[in-house]
């Protein structure tokens, strides 16, 4: 199944939409609780990701009963430094962003956290791509 | 710790519901206090009763999307209109409360809430 939301950014009314469709989808097709959070974690990461830094994107979730892959693509500034913004508490969030409690430099760590496969891919001046796996455990596996 | 409602705190939190009263009987677990939105996300556990100064709409997608059982606004910070809104919508207890989220923190403490002592 394929999922395709939509992210504007700075639509700070809209965030965290996509995600929350995400997890009630994942809820309804029965998959366990603390999976369907984690993908919703990760997926409200990189679609404020999008909100903060990009001018749009689209979140993509391809969701099958072994894995849950989500693909966040935007049009943006790009990264011009993968590792440096993969470490904790390093943010270009404005101000009147951080203000607001996001912008702390958690958010692709976070993403790496709580996925089983993470990849980024960025090009400074056209946008970044951000892909994560999030393996469904088995229904024997839970017990 | 036997099992506690987000009504059983409002008493001794001294708060008002502003809004998602159908969320009253979640079970809190435990607690957890951060203005940081990605920090909630990254370490609040499922169950946490959430202590907090921020008030806008987005506390309320990170309620729901960390599966939280409540949002106390701390220090007498207004919320916003939107904010309500969607925390009637999504069943999440929207609390307010004149004390300080120290005091909060303290108070919930007393009561049996803990937090995680992750390292």
């Amino acid at each position: 199944m394929l999922l395709e939301c939509p992210v504007t950014g700075e639509d700070f009314q809209a965030a965290g939409e996509a995600a929350a469709r995400l997890k009630r989808t994942l809820r309804q097709l029965g998959i366990d609780a603390a999976t369907a959070r984690r993908a919703a974690i990760v997926a409200y990461e990189a679609e404020m990701n999008i909100v903060i830094h990009a001018f749009r994107g689209v979140l993509s979730v391809d969701i099958s009963p072994e894995r849950i892959e989500i693909l966040a693509d935007d049009e943006g500034p790009g990264i011009p430094d993968i590792a440096l913004a993969m470490q904790e508490g390093y943010s270009t969030a404005p101000e009147y962003i951080r203000e607001m409690g996001f912008g702390a430099g958690l958010g692709l760590p976070n993403m790496r956290r709580y996925s089983d496969e993470f990849h980024i891919e960025s090009t400074v001046g056209r946008g970044t791509s951000v892909r994560m796996v999030i393996n469904v455990p088995s229904k024997g596996s839970l017990a | 710790m036997r099992c506690v409602k987000v009504r059983d705190f409002l008493d001794s939190l001294d708060c008002t519901v502003e809004a998602g009263a159908a969320g009253l009987d979640n079970e809190v677990r435990g607690g957890y206090a951060s203005d940081l939105l990605s920090d909630v996300m990254a370490h609040a556990r499922d169950g946490d009763i959430w202590v907090t100064v921020q008030a806008h709409q987005n506390i309320i997608a990170v309620a729901t999307l960390a599966g939280l059982a409540a949002v106390v606004v701390a220090g007498g910070v207004e919320c916003e209109p939107e904010t309500a809104r969607r925390a009637e919508e999504e069943g999440i207890p929207l609390l307010r409360t004149r004390l300080a989220a120290f005091e909060v923190v303290g108070r919930l403490h007393a009561a049996g809430v803990r937090g995680s002592a992750r390292g």
